[in-house]
């Protein structure tokens, strides 16, 4: 039940869209946000979509695989679109029921919101499916690392990151497998009203909790007894290196933002 | 006399319509008689685990029934649900079980979870701990302020004090250094004297299923390959290599004694069985 999670997973691969630096990926994915939000028009819509449907096809992931990471949030999803709705003022009414109202504006509102929900989450985790977890983090020390100056903690926060990142799996098995043992116990963990239920947690969480406690306590002084000091005079293993493909990608990523705010002009 | 517990055709496909998919189990027919002692043996990822766990229903199987006492227990939810009870499941390091403030309710979880009266949960609690080697004067600690070996014994009291009928250990000994491996033994073969429980042990300690198990079954990519009494499977020393397995020492021992022309039995898998042996030998008038 809980493997269907698929939050942060990585899919290895050898795509254009995998060998790209992760700082390019990350600076694109912003680029591709603020696209996504500033399209006003049909034009400006089709265009990101044209372009995130290009980028899927380029990473060889499967379309339903992409999908899989809208279902968590479909509630959301629909609630945005259910109340876009009925609370969008507009002229061209369909009708009329009691104080709900229901315009052409707004079944416009929140299709289009839908959309652009949908595209949001399809967009990111494109970046994470594509992008080693690692990877990730390593990119965002290094745009990040401007706030240095600032004394702002960095690298602190990218290893913290990498760090959380990488236990996710591991303490999902550990709650799967904390779960099985307690249900062989007879635990019931799906009936019963919402305080039972909550009840029934505790013989999920004290183990849970206790064991990310080990594990935290044993990874400290794994990382310290390697003389692991924090980012300074820090080497890489694996250096970053902006490659010409980078260059091509960031290019297009300004043009597509520029077409995307010109599309809004163009077709009103 | 019926099996206690019985799986036909048992298959488990795990993330089936994935790239991940992957048969853990595949089309497993198996059957324990009551009060019979079962080793399962079998290379890490050989689908031993998996197939334990659809014994008391934590798993549904792909396809495939598992029928305790006769009824397929994944019939009714409440089927499931009393399965659970009757099929007691030992996990591997169960001590990562553990939750509450004192050993004493801990152990009770299980009992407590079956509705009984106090009583009835006092009287069990007790009766388990003492099977554990669990002494009283532990009962009102913390569970988290024991040691390890203690820790682990709490863990298989609480799952001991639900009198299953069928009780399934995996790994039961791992981590544990030798003399605790060898006291934990001891225990679970008296409890299985005293209550004549059913019992299913996977192991990876040759030694331990050999002096123990009635009947062995080894494991290997998803299917049970070879089974038998110790004696018929740890005479296969050649295959179970090939499976990444080993046979106990002693077995190894007695076959080198062989190719050096003692006409040792080929079904040596105890020390005892060695010492016997060659104490015949001796008699019939052998001599290094």
């Amino acid at each position: 039940m809980l493997k269907d999670v698929t939050l942060g997973q990585f899919f290895p691969g050898d795509t254009v869209v995998h060998r790209l630096d992760p700082r390019t990926k990350l600076i694109l994915v912003i680029v591709y946000i603020v696209a996504l939000f500033a399209a006003k028009t049909y034009a400006a819509y089709a265009l990101v979509m044209i372009v995130l449907i290009v980028c899927v096809s380029l990473s060889q992931i499967r379309f339903t695989t992409i999908m899989k990471g809208v279902k968590p949030i479909l509630i959301v999803i629909l609630i945005t679109g259910i109340l876009n709705l009925f609370f969008t003022q507009g002229e061209h009414v369909i009708f009329r029921l009691w104080k709900l109202t229901m315009t052409w504006e707004g079944v416009r509102t929140a299709a289009l919101m839908i959309l652009r929900l949908i595209m949001l989450i399809n967009g990111t985790f494109l970046l994470t499916y594509t992008t080693s977890p690692i990877a990730l983090t390593d990119g965002l020390e290094l745009l990040l690392s401007p706030l240095k100056k600032l004394r702002f903690p960095v690298h602190e926060l990218a290893m913290m990151m990498s760090i959380a990142l990488r236990f996710i799996p591991t303490l999902i098995e550990e709650t799967d497998k904390i779960m099985s043992a307690q249900k062989a116990r007879g635990a019931d963990f799906d009936t019963g009203g919402i305080v039972q239920r909550a009840k029934a947690m505790l013989p999920l969480l004290v183990p849970l909790f206790v064991s990310a406690f080990r594990r935290a306590d044993e990874l400290s002084v794994a990382m310290e007894s390697r003389c692991y000091h924090g980012g300074e005079g820090r080497t890489r293993m694996k250096k970053l290196t902006f490659a010409r493909r980078d260059f091509g990608a960031l290019i297009l990523g300004a043009v597509f933002l520029a077409a995307v705010f010109a599309l809004n002009r163009v077709w009103k | 006399m019926d099996p206690i517990i019985k799986t036909e055709k048992l298959t488990h496909v795990y993330g089936a319509g994935t790239p991940f998919e992957h048969t853990a189990i595949d089309g497993i027919d198996f059957e324990a008689e009551r009060g019979e002692f079962i080793g399962i043996i079998g290379h890490t990822g050989s689908g031993k685990s998996t197939f334990i766990q659809h014994l008391n229903g934590l798993i549904k199987p792909t396809s495939g029934r598992v029928l305790l006492d006769g009824h397929d227990i994944f019939e009714t939810k409440e089927r499931t649900r009393e399965t659970r009870f009757r099929v007691g499941l030992v996990f591997q390091y169960p001590e990562y079980q553990l939750f509450e403030e004192t050993v004493y309710k801990d152990i009770s979880f299980g009992p407590k979870n079956m509705k009984l009266s106090e009583r009835e949960i006092d009287e069990r609690v007790r009766e388990a701990a003492g099977f554990a080697g669990l002494s009283e004067d532990t009962f009102e600690k913390s569970p988290f302020d024991l040691s390890g070996g203690q820790k682990r014994r709490t863990a298989i009291a609480g799952v001991m004090a639900m009198r299953p009928e069928v009780l399934i250990f995996d790994e039961p000994t791992a981590g544990l250094d030798p003399s605790g491996c060898k006291e934990l033994m001891t225990n679970i073969m008296n409890y299985r004297e005293k209550t004549g429980t059913t019992i299913i042990m996977v192991s990876h300690s040759m030694e331990d299923v050999a002096r123990t198990a009635d009947r062995l079954l080894v494991f290997k990519n998803a299917h049970i390959v070879m089974q038998g009494s110790p004696s018929d499977v740890f005479s296969h020393v050649a295959e179970l290599k090939t499976m990444g397995l080993t046979v106990p020492r002693v077995t190894l021992v007695a076959l080198r004694l062989r190719e050096l022309g003692l006409p040792i039995p080929k079904d040596i898998y105890t020390v005892e069985h060695l010492k016997n042996a060659i104490v015949q030998l001796r008699e019939e008038g052998y001599h290094a």
